[in-house]
């Protein structure tokens, strides 16, 4: 499986949240491949992605996908990445 | 990478800033003086946001101001700024934003230990509130587990 956190310069936020996802994901017993990447990219990146993880502000322009796209709203919050994750994936 | 070194230079704490471009510009002063980046670095930071929106506001509190890997960054730096009385960055869920940090990374592979760090630091959820109440730059070093 291929998860993949978007944010608008592919560094910083959305690296946080790969490394929580991964920590996440661990603790869950699944097993994924996390890419993070800038919105630019998205189209390419996300192309046989399961799961986009990412903010609010950028759903518009993620756009058409066959992805789930989940909103965080806490990047530090594992308690809320493992809830969304778990309903995305379960 | 683990976390940059904190400077001096580059902990701002309680300081006055008017709205969120002044508290990012703040953090880009601060990542100019410790030699991470360039002056026009805080305008990058600042256009990422205008473009994209508060999205660097990745936790109540917390903002984590950063633009690409590219001239104005000069090596990889990290800068914090507590500001004295919080500003909003129009965040749907975590403003009011009193703790910016600025984030500069040479290279977009590289920078994943360090971000790595950050998440240890801040995955406690009382690190921002600490980190706000700090009043020395030992104890901020203290909260992040950084040297100087």
């Amino acid at each position: 499986m291929k998860i993949v956190t978007i944010c608008g310069a592919g560094i910083g936020s959305s690296g946080i949240l790969k490394v929580n996802a991964e920590r996440v994901l661990r603790k869950l017993d699944i097993q994924a491949t996390v890419v993070a990447a800038d919105i630019e990219s998205i189209q390419e990146v996300a192309a046989d992605a399961q799961v986009i993880l990412t903010s609010a502000e950028f759903v518009d322009a993620i756009g058409a996908t066959f992805a789930d796209v989940i909103v965080v709203d806490n990047y530090f919050d594992t308690a809320e990445l493992t809830t969304k994750l778990e309903a995305a994936l379960g | 990478m683990p976390l940059p070194p904190l400077p001096e230079s580059a902990i701002v704490i309680a300081a006055q800033a008017v709205d969120w471009r002044a508290a990012v510009t703040l953090a880009g002063d601060a990542l100019a003086r410790s030699g991470a980046a360039r002056p026009e670095y805080a305008h990058e930071m600042i256009r990422m946001i205008e473009e994209h929106g508060p999205y660097v506001v990745i936790a109540p509190g917390l903002a984590l101001a950063h633009a690409r890997p590219g001239p104005e960054v000069l090596a990889d730096g990290l800068s914090i700024v507590t500001l004295a009385t919080p500003v909003s960055f129009g965040h749907p869920h975590n403003d009011p934003v009193n703790v910016v940090l600025g984030l500069a990374v040479v290279a977009p592979g590289e920078h994943l230990a360090a971000v790595a760090a950050l998440a240890n630091v801040f995955n406690d959820s009382h690190a921002i509130e600490e980190l706000a109440a700090a009043t020395t730059p030992a104890q901020v070093r203290e909260i992040m587990g950084v040297a100087a």
